[in-house]
């Protein structure tokens, strides 16, 4: 490893997002700290994660990312959709968030009465660029 | 069809066939009644889940048209949310942002660049200096300057030498240090990294409560990926250097966050702070020079490498410069994890970022600094947060936590509390901690259950006093704090609790009287209604009656009611 590999891991690493992204690739990040899987993030995480096997979803990733800091609206996940702000939802339940899932996830409409917020805290950014 | 069974939705929903809906280059499409809604295919998706995710934006359960209530323009932009807008984030710049087990996302996030920086183009000499010119300062508690301490362990020629990185993280209600670790751990492992090189050590360890498992797991993946990508273990990036880094699960000892009693628990020794002089930075781990920060102090390193010491001077105050992490809980709207630039409010916090006081109670103090800060009041609120400030009114920084009170706390109870967990967590070794604050607690408790005289707020002021000056370590030196500022801001609590028997904010049960007072009383019957043990008996229109033999003393009534009618 020297810099110029680094240098190539982060740019090959974009570049994946960027192909990703154009192919519509859709990512929900669920917030898997200590606190959010006491509040219920794993079971969260499992139910999309088997809906999306029983489905055969092919263009959605799903992440297990750390605490997004707000606990009192854990559980949390931040839906991103290429080209349009990411969204995250607090106070979720499994239900909640396979509704989530069936609305924003795979038909694009955003789950707005469970949503909380629009776009990244800052400096936070997509590494699409959007 | 199959997909609307699979939902439950068949007879919910009526499949219609139409004509062309929008441009045929789009390819099908549907068209949801009554919304409206014209969605149509994706072209990666396989058709059970299209079907099934048009149909159920608007009708999920089949219970409830799952039509949203809000319109998206109604979702506010994060900027417009208090709780986020007046956070700086600087160490949690990749909290909830990206997936820790992956080292690629923490390097797409430019992670490792400042260790490459450091390694080719820095001299140890640099990064200290770079470091002290940051005017870091430890974000353990003492706020002792980083680059003074990277100094001084780099000016002892004694080798090897080690680098430590404090997460024992054992105040109750913090919780930073514990997300961090989890959320963003190749930060910490390349402030570690940074350090290594900057004093000159090939080592370091990672001491963590092993109450942390996630954490521990995260940080023992983040390493193995490093040492995988030789961004830790020997040679690193061809540069020479070589560093490694271990693991100490702590078995969640309070007092073996103090740096001394950290580093004997390491040894496999029983974990009690030693007298200093020597120094760790001259003699710590194995009598070594070893260097130890707090996990939060390490995820700052990377970024003022990479971004430069006055970037990072940019944010805070000229004595405490950059961000701190506070982890916010209690009484507050918004409990969570919060990073605001040194030097903003005690009341942006409360106020603009925690959202204000839960319910509809009112503000009545905050306690910074956990078990060995002290609390502040209203008056204290404009007061700006930084490390001398806090000193100056008998409170501290400290790690960090921040436990709100409002009015139904009783503030005696709250130094019962505090020193409760003091004496649970001394370690022993002194006579002023070991037994002085068992008297205070013991003290505490006698004015709790109403047998407090009036003598013994001179004798818990003393008593307090005397173990300030006199504990051997951090530990028992601050332990009175939580009662030496109750005393001096509530001081009316403690005689109320004393002299008239009464706890004010009716949380001390052996002075609630459990009657009701007939002024305030609305004869409304909530309180016989959630009274678990039936003690309660009332008649339409009657005041209600509080059986004393059956009570349990559980005060469900007492939070029922809404007109502070029983006392
Ligand atoms: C009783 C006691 C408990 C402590 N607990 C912690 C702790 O949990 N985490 C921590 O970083 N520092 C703790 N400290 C402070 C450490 O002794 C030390 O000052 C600090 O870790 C140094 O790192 P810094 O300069 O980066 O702040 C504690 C000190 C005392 C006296």
């Amino acid at each position: 490893m020297t810099g110029q590999d680094l240098i190539k891991i982060k740019k090959q690493y974009v570049d994946r997002v960027k192909s990703e992204a154009k192919s519509g690739f859709v990512t929900v990040d669920v917030h898997m700290g200590t606190c959010g899987i006491a509040a219920g993030s794993q079971k969260i995480f499992d139910a999309i994660e088997k809906e999306m096997e029983k489905l055969e979803a092919k263009n959605i990733k799903i992440r297990s990312t750390g605490c997004a800091g707000f606990c009192s609206m854990e559980p949390m996940i931040t839906v991103h959709v290429p080209g349009k702000p990411s969204v995250k939802y607090g106070k979720l339940d499994a239900k909640k968030a396979l509704e989530i899932f069936y609305s924003h996830v795979l038909g694009g409409h955003v789950k707005a009465d469970y949503a909380m917020s629009q776009g990244l805290e800052k400096p936070q950014h997509r590494l699409t660029g959007k | 069809m199959k997909a609307l069974y699979q939902l439950s939705l068949a007879d919910k929903v009526e499949l219609v066939e139409t004509d062309c809906l929008i441009s045929c280059q789009e390819g099908p499409s549907i068209m949801l009644l009554p919304s409206g809604r014209v969605a149509q295919v994706n072209p990666g998706h396989n058709f059970t889940a299209w079907l099934i995710a048009n149909i159920a934006a608007l009708y999920h359960s089949p219970h409830r048209p799952s039509i949203s209530l809000r319109g998206d323009a109604e979702i506010p932009p994060i900027e417009q949310m208090g709780f986020f807008s007046k956070q700086e984030l600087v160490v949690m710049r990749n909290r909830g942002h990206i997936d820790a087990e992956n080292i690629e996302e923490y390097i797409a996030h430019d992670g490792y660049m400042a260790l490459y920086k450091v390694l080719t183009a820095l001299e140890p000499e640099d990064v200290i200096k770079e470091i002290k010119s940051s005017g870091l300062r430890g974000r353990g508690g003492a706020g002792f300057p980083t680059g003074l301490k990277w100094e001084e362990t780099r000016g002892y020629k004694t080798n090897p030498k080690y680098v430590i990185c404090n997460g024992d993280e054992g105040d109750p209600g913090a919780f930073m240090d514990r997300s961090l670790m989890e959320s963003d751990p190749h930060a910490i492992i390349e402030g570690m990294a940074i350090c290594g090189y900057a004093i000159g050590a090939p080592q370091g360890y990672i001491y963590v409560r092993a109450e942390y498992p996630l954490a521990v797991k995260m940080l023992q993946t983040a390493i193995d990926n490093a040492v995988k990508k030789n961004l830790l273990g020997r040679n690193i990036m061809k540069s020479g250097f070589n560093f490694n880094i271990g693991i100490y699960p702590g078995a969640g000892a309070f007092v073996c966050g103090e740096s001394t009693a950290l580093m004997f628990s390491i040894e496999g020794k029983r974990g009690m702070p030693r007298i200093k002089p020597p120094r760790s930075a001259e003699a710590g781990l194995w009598e070594k020079p070893t260097c130890l920060n707090n996990v939060e102090t390490f995820a700052n390193i990377p970024q003022i490498i990479r971004r430069g010491a006055d970037w990072f001077k940019s944010f805070g105050t000229p004595e405490s410069t950059g961000t701190k992490v506070f982890s916010m809980s209690g009484a507050v709207r918004n409990v969570g994890l919060v990073e605001v630039p040194m030097g903003i409010t005690v009341r942006s916090l409360i106020f603009d970022i925690g959202g204000g006081i839960k319910g509809n109670a009112k503000f009545k103090a905050v306690q910074l600094g956990g078990p060995s800060g002290g609390c502040l009041t209203e008056e204290h609120l404009d007061i700006p947060i930084t490390f001398d400030s806090l000193q100056n009114v008998g409170s501290m920084m400290g790690s960090g936590g921040v436990v709100v009170m409002d009015d139904t706390n009783c503030m005696v109870d709250v130094a019962r509390f505090f020193t409760q967990f003091s004496v649970d967590e001394s370690c022993g070794k002194c006579v002023p901690c070991r037994t002085g604050l068992s008297v205070i607690l013991s003290i505490l408790e006698k004015i709790i259950m109403g047998n407090g005289v009036p003598e013994d707020l001179h004798e818990l002021e003393t008593l307090a006093l005397h173990i300030q000056k006199t504990s051997h370590c951090g530990l028992g030196q601050a332990a009175p704090n939580p009662v030496l500022s109750t005393l001096r801001y509530f001081r009316h609590e403690y005689e109320a609790h004393i002299y008239d028997k009464r706890c004010p904010a009716l949380v001390c049960t052996d002075l609630i009287h459990f009657e009701i007072n007939a002024d305030n009383c609305k004869k409304c019957g909530l309180c016989a209604k959630v009274c678990p043990a039936g003690a309660i008996s009332w008649q339409k229109k009657e005041m209600p009656v509080i059986d004393k033999i059956i009570c349990t003393k559980c005060k469900s009534c007492i939070r029922a009611c809404k007109f502070e009618a029983i006392y």
